[in-house]
């Protein structure tokens, strides 16, 4: 097993699978009456948090109580790390807490390479700056796999602002790991001037609804449109939103992802968001099963 | 504990039909001591006990015609010696459709060693109902015991040297039925 | 004192005695020398670097006049050109006139002051050029680097207006606009890392433009860091043309490429960034040609803090002075008159420093040189190393050439590969 989990690309296809497989064992424990399960008893998990992001932290803070570990949220508000500490000086405090596992959100790209040069115990990216967010596309994976019985051959589109979205990157790294065809969509200008050649890209959403298993819209944020990325969120949404027309155009089996948080009415119209075909509902509990997963593959064995 | 090497010389204690034997008599023996298997369930502890258990639902239906629930009961998360070893790969955890409260659990595994498998059993168990009482079953007893755990129904007691190790194959999991005694032969 | 350097290879010439005596090289014997067994030494004119940054005054965690100083000395240096974004920007002649006199006092090598083209470097109001010229330190370098001239209008006049002291505009090419939040070059590699991107075409357009003007104006022109295929092309045309432009490489340029960001150590991070293979193989072959003049180290020490953190946050820039010889060696080989005159004779030219770059084999010339040994292997520590700063992105690589004896004006300032004073 691997010991941190920084980017996608520290998964190979076999280990990918397994967290998957596992976080499948997970979902079926959760059901259950008694919720928690003692497998990580005695370990810590420390969630450093740098970005304000509740729902990724309470998402983390739930799989690793869910295993029994003991949580310490250690976030940027009311914390020392406000106070200007750097991160090298953060990590030797967490290590003398004996933290087994640090859950980092930071909005510096790499931040978790460089906690893991500093701290004995595992690292998980929870998301760092515009680079990776590894469980989130874990989870999309889990999502899609669920939803639509395999990952080999899906075709998959993922639209909006791929330039500075690290659900993205993540998920071009795994999906491509596990077999998935990605075709990047969006304007040129949120598009990276330079690809891996496998990639597909686009710049003409409606050509490529029709050829598409999945569909994962991006957050658009409309600080984008003061930088000149594209003229206004109106000529953004008519190009490049998912309204209900454009649904039609999507095959009856395909489905709708979104990480979150949604700008309704900008990248998807509010009834495809709640339509059948979304699972933005099912990402957010699969969240919690996905990072059991992680948690337990990681730090569950010697 | 240690493992015989891989290369350590073996000896086949049961094999294909004494294997195929071994079941019945076991599924003899719950029928016996539960009045029919009535209000019972199986639940097999992966890897090799989820088939046995399958394969004594199968023979108590073939002799008495009653339909025994079966499910599957994975033991890694509730494991005392998680951390000795390298990360294991979860098994299933699946309950039978209408759950086990109320029943009478049979747990089914196929080796009875140090006790400590059964006992993170009835640890998950617990976190997953409330059975109204719980038994075992073992297709081998090896002895060797380090908690007060004994089985209600063994296939064969086997005696074996620490050093020795038990090694159960199943058709469904490995191709062939077979136990084999590894080790402490020379 | 004399010295009397027995079997010297001259740039790599057969073996023969070379006499220093009075400050220059001698043809006259002299019985009290001291005798230096250099069998196997190359001499070379002492190294000259139009781009250092010593961080005095404002940054003497990082390095001081002294420590940098003493890290040139151990290079091979005989002169270096020192950075005015220090703190106070070096943008009067109080300030160059401060910082020349810290080069004498630490007395290990010429310190040459470049003073800042605008006040504070901010870009909006010219310095006092004409001052900073006539003062104690006679400058005739002016810069902002670290940052872009960016106003045409202002680099228009700057250029113009140093022409009455045969001044030369050194320019840090970087379109600020298209450099927003940049943190490596833009390619794949960025974009695997999530990293803002320093498009190539930000130091491109600004060359193209600058060599434009120094055209239109008659003056002459130095780009400093030139980074990628692209620039180089610019100025093999402005050179063609015949537009008086210089134009620097470091040795990181020479060596590293963008993938030295993967593990993202900020001790690669630099500004201009490194670039990719193909601009590597360019700047290279550039530096053969003659279409980029010199080798500048754009020495920038670091303090540990504003490296030991996280990539966006970390400042950019590497250390140099003590491997620029070592790193030219290992990318071009023993070629002695191509480092000779990229790394001294070219630079003291451009930095208008007489006495520096001389022929070593005419009596007369001031006695400015430096010993190497090229048979030498030696593992860069960071530990190890004069400058007060650590950020060397060479640390753990085996370099060939080490540099055994230096003489400023006829004095060592390196003996044995250790400093003298
Ligand atoms: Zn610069
Ligand atoms: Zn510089």
């Amino acid at each position: 097993m691997i010991k941190h989990l920084r980017s996608a690309a520290d998964l190979d296809a076999a280990t990918a699978t397994l967290i998957l497989d596992t976080a499948a064992e997970m979902a079926a424990l959760a059901g259950r009456e008694v919720k928690k399960l003692p497998a990580l008893r005695g370990r810590t998990v420390v969630n450093l948090f740098y970005e304000d992001s509740t729902r990724t932290r309470i998402s983390f803070e739930a799989a690793a109580k869910r295993l029994s570990a003991d949580v310490i949220n250690f976030s940027a508000k009311g914390s020392s790390v406000s106070k200007g500490e750097s991160l090298k000086d953060t990590a030797l405090t967490l290590q003398a807490m004996g933290a087994d596992a640090v859950v980092i959100r930071h909005s510096a790209s790499g931040a978790p390479h460089r906690l893991a040069e500093w701290v004995d115990g595992s690292v998980v990216n929870a998301g760092d700056g515009t680079h990776e967010h590894p469980t989130q596309a874990l989870l999309d994976a889990y999502t899609m796999r669920s939803r639509l019985g395999r990952l080999e051959g899906l075709r998959v589109a993922i639209v909006g602002d791929v330039l500075h979205s690290r659900v993205a990157r993540s998920n071009v790294l795994l999906l491509s790991t596990l077999g998935a065809q990605v075709t990047l969509v969006g304007p040129p200008t949120l598009i990276p001037v330079d690809l891996p050649e496998k990639l597909q890209v686009s710049y003409d959403l409606d050509s490529v609804l029709p050829d598409s298993d999945v569909v994962m819209m991006l957050r658009v944020q409309t600080e984008r449109m003061q930088d000149s990325y594209f003229p206004s969120a109106r000529e953004y949404s008519r190009r490049y939103g998912l309204d209900v027309p454009r649904l039609t155009k999507l095959p009856e089996h395909a489905i709708v992802m979104h990480p979150g948080p949604m700008n309704r009415g900008m990248e998807i119209a509010p009834e495809v968001a709640d339509s059948p075909r979304s699972t933005i509902v099912e990402q957010v509990a699969n969240g919690v099963s996905v990072r059991m997963a992680v948690l337990y593959l990681l730090l569950g064995g010697k | 504990m240690a493992q015989p090497r891989a290369d350590a010389p073996s000896k086949i204690i049961l094999e294909g039909a004494d294997l195929s034997r071994v079941v019945d008599r076991i599924a003899h023996q719950i029928l016996e001591k539960t009045s029919g298997a009535t209000g019972t369930a199986l639940l097999g502890i992966p890897t090799r006990g989820v088939p046995l258990a399958h394969r004594l639902a199968a023979r108590i239906q073939a002799f008495e015609g009653v339909e025994v629930p079966v499910g599957s009961l994975d033991i890694t998360l509730y494991r005392d010696d998680l951390r000795l070893q390298a990360t294991r790969a979860l098994g299933r955890t699946e309950l039978p459709p209408g759950g086990i409260d109320g029943l009478r659990v049979i747990l089914v595994d196929d080796v009875l060693f140090s006790g400590r498998s059964v006992r993170a059993a009835l640890d998950a168990l617990k976190d997953l109902g409330r059975p109204s009482s719980v038994q075992l079953a073992v297709l081998v007893d090896r002895g060797h015991r380090q908690l007060p755990i004994r089985a209600d129904y063994v296939g064969k007691n086997i005696p074996t040297a620490l050093s020795e190790s038990v090694r159960v194959a199943v058709t469904e999991v490995d191709g062939a039925d077979e136990v084999r005694l590894i080790g402490g032969l020379q | 004192m004399a010295y009397l350097l027995k079997g010297v290879s001259i740039l790599g010439g057969s073996p023969t005695d070379l006499l220093i005596h009075d400050g220059v090289i001698s043809d006259k014997t002299d019985g009290n020398a001291e005798v230096i067994d250099a069998h196997g030494l190359v001499a070379l004119p002492g190294l000259v670097d139009v781009h250092t940054h010593l961080r005095e005054p404002g940054r003497e965690d990082a390095e001081t006049v002294q420590t940098g100083s003493r890290a040139a000395a151990l290079g091979g240096y005989t002169a270096v050109c020192a950075m005015a974004n220090t703190s106070p920007v070096a943008d009067t002649a109080g300030v160059v006139e401060q910082v020349w006199r810290l080069g004498r006092e630490a007395g290990l090598v010429d310190v040459q002051p470049i003073g800042a083209v605008t006040v504070g470097l901010a870009g909006k109001q010219m310095a006092e050029l004409g001052a900073m010229a006539t003062s104690a330190a006679r400058v005739r370098i002016f810069s902002d680097d670290g940052f872009c001239v960016a106003d045409p209008k202002m680099m228009r006049r700057a250029l113009e207006y140093v022409k009455a002291f045969d001044g030369v505009i050194a320019q840090h090419a970087e379109e600020h606009r298209l450099t927003e939040g940049a943190q490596m070059h833009e390619g794949e590699v960025s974009t695997r890392l999530g990293l803002t991107g320093w498009p190539a075409v930000a130091e491109e357009a600004i060359i193209a433009r600058d060599v434009l003007l120094a055209e239109h104006v008659g003056s002459r022109l130095h780009v400093c860091h030139v980074s990628t295929a692209g620039s180089v092309e610019v100025l093999r045309q402005a050179k063609a043309r015949g537009v008086r432009v210089t134009a620097e490489v470091t040795p990181h340029h020479l060596l590293l490429t963008d993938e030295k960001a993967s593990g993202y150590d900020p001790v690669f991070k630099v500004n201009p960034p490194l670039r990719t293979a193909e601009d590597v193989a360019a700047l290279r072959q550039a530096l053969l040609d003659g279409v980029i003049d010199v080798v500048a180290t754009d020495h920038a020490p670091h303090a540990v803090q504003d490296k030991e953190c996280e990539w966006a946050y970390a400042r950019p820039g590497m250390l140099g002075l003590e491997t620029a010889l070592p790193i030219l060696l290992s990318v071009f080989g023993e070629k002695w008159d191509l480092i000779a005159d990229r790394m001294s004779v070219a630079p003291a030219r451009i930095a208008g420093l007489a006495g520096h770059g001389g022929d070593l084999t005419r009596a007369g010339t001031p006695a400015n040189l430096t010993l190497v040994d090229p048979s030498a292997r030696w593992v860069v520590d960071p530990g190890q190393l004069a400058s007060r700063s650590r950020n060397t992105p060479y640390a753990g690589m085996t370099l060939p050439g080490r540099i055994v004896a230096t003489f400023l004006r006829g004095e060592a300032t390196v003996l044995d590969g250790k400093v003298v004073k």
